[in-house]
This record gives structure tokens, sequence and C-alpha cells, in this order.
């Protein structure tokens, strides 16, 4: 599934780094514990999350994630967005709780990281 | 090569920027994306763990062509239990820490799965140093 599409099902915003629309998402991983998303390969894997700060993009990069939503109407600050930019993370942005967000992608086809 | 980093405690806007740094290099230098990925996830938890358990302090970071060992040295308070520490899900992370999406306990046992090394000597009131070593073959 592309970015632009998951955009659209969690009738998300996308900010930071534009979306690649070459790149296909195929699993999601939920948390708001960065170690936890530490722990996994991330591969072709999108992050759900309500964790709206710096560390969630330094996790991200760290993880080799590509794209990340952000939950619970959490905003983004410049800071945020910059480093979003540097690191060519994408994000989208959702009004949705977490829960929904995964319900939905998950009816989508997206599949559990495990 | 060698790389010299200071870690500032409770800094959470700049925390992972060693990590951040390491792993453009290791890009540069043509390592494997699996042995990088390793590399900064073991660098990155114990970046973190010297801003948000420690008082902050230094990381020396050695890269040859077989291997990257990375010294994250601290200067207090110490872990007074290692074995306690090394469990998975112990954590004694204040609510700061915890709002920043860390303190899950799941730290030291992910440096300890990443790195092909492991040392860490720790003096309560004196201070811990975290020795890893990844080897890139
Ligand atoms: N550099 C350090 N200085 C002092 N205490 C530490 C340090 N690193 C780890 N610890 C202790 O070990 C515990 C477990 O660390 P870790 O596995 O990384 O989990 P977390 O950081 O999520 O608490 C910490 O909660 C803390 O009590
Ligand atoms: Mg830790």
């Amino acid at each position: 599934m592309t970015i632009k599409e998951i955009a659209r099902l969690v009738e998300g915003e996308i900010v930071g780094a534009p979306a690649d629309d070459t790149y296909d998402v195929e699993k999601a991983f939920a948390s708001d514990l960065m170690s936890d998303v530490l722990r996994f390969s991330m591969d072709e894997t999108v992050l759900i999350t309500g964790l709206c700060n710096n560390q969630t993009m330094r996790t991200s990069e760290m993880a080799d994630l590509r794209v990340v939503v952000i939950g619970r109407d959490k905003q983004p600050d410049e800071d945020m967005l910059e480093l979003a930019q540097d690191l060519d993370i994408t994000m989208i942005k959702s009004k949705f709780s977490i829960f929904k967000i995964s319900g939905i992608l998950y009816e989508a086809g997206i599949k559990p990281l495990y | 090569m060698h790389y010299t980093f200071e870690i500032e405690r409770g800094n959470f806007t700049d925390a992972g920027q060693a990590s951040s740094s390491v792993k453009r290099t290791l890009k540069h230098l043509g390592v494997a994306p699996a042995n990088i990925k390793r590399t900064v996830v073991a660098l990155f938890e114990a970046e973190i763990n010297a801003i948000a358990h420690a008082y902050g302090g230094t990381i020396d970071v050695d890269i040859d062509d077989e291997k990257i060992v990375m010294v994250v040295a601290d200067t207090g308070p110490g872990i007074p239990n290692l074995d306690l520490a090394m469990q998975e899900g112990w954590s004694t992370a204040s609510p700061e820490v915890r709002e920043m999406g860390y303190g899950a306990g799941m730290g030291l046992p992910n440096i300890k799965k990443n790195t092909d090394d492991l040392k860490i000597e720790s003096t309560v009131g004196v201070g811990t140093t975290v020795t890893m070593t990844v080897f890139f073959a």
C-alpha cells in the first residue's frame, strides 16, 4: 500500500518528508514505547504512534522506518518537522485514535508485524 | 577512525545525535545495512541511558575494516544491581523519561542482543562505562 493511500484511509495529512510513491507498506506496528520499536526489523513497516516528539523521529531513524502515522491529533512542532525532513521520514497526522487507525489499516490488508 | 561525542544529562532534544552521526559514517563507509542497524540500535539505547539515567558523559567510537567499538562512559550515579538492570522489563525510568517514550526496560537486553561483545562496568557513585563491539563480517 502506498503512503498516500494510508493517509487517505486514516484521513491524515502528510507532513515531514514528501511521500515516496514507490515505497510499498506491507506491515504495521503500533507502540508508544520507543525501545519496543527498536527490537524489530521495520522493513516495509509503518509505525503507528501517539508519541509526538523528536525522539519519535530519532527512533524511527535508528529503526530504518520511513513512514510514521501520528495518531490522537498530536501536533509535531517545527523542530520535529525539520528533523523528519532531514531524515527523509514521512509523517501522517491523523485525528483518529491508535485503535481506530490500527483497525482501519488492518481491515485494508496491512499485516501486523507479528 | 576515532570519533568523540559529548552527551548532556536530560537533553532529549539532541538525544540521538551521536548515533545519527555514526549511522551516516557507517553508511558512507558502505557497511552492510543489517550491521549498521545493529550498531546504531545498541549505541542509541546506550546514549539514551546516559542521558536518561545518568549525568551525561562521553561516547568514544573506533571504526576499522572489521569492527566498530563504542564506549559510552557516564559520570554517575552507577547501576547498583546489574543483573536486575539486564532483565527485560526492569526500569527505574522517571515519569519525564517515560513521557519521552523510554522506560520499557528493554534497552540493555536489546544492546546485548545487537552486539557481538558487551562489557558493562559500573560503580555506584562513580559512573557506568558500557563497551560495545560489533563485527562487520
Ligand atoms: N548509564 C546508566 N546509569 C545508571 N543507571 C542505568 C544506566 N543504564 C541503565 N541503567 C539502569 O538500568 C535500568 C534498565 O535499563 P534499560 O534496559 O535501558 O531500560 P530503560 O532505559 O527503559 O529503563 C534503568 O532503568 C536504570 O535503572
Ligand atoms: Mg534504556
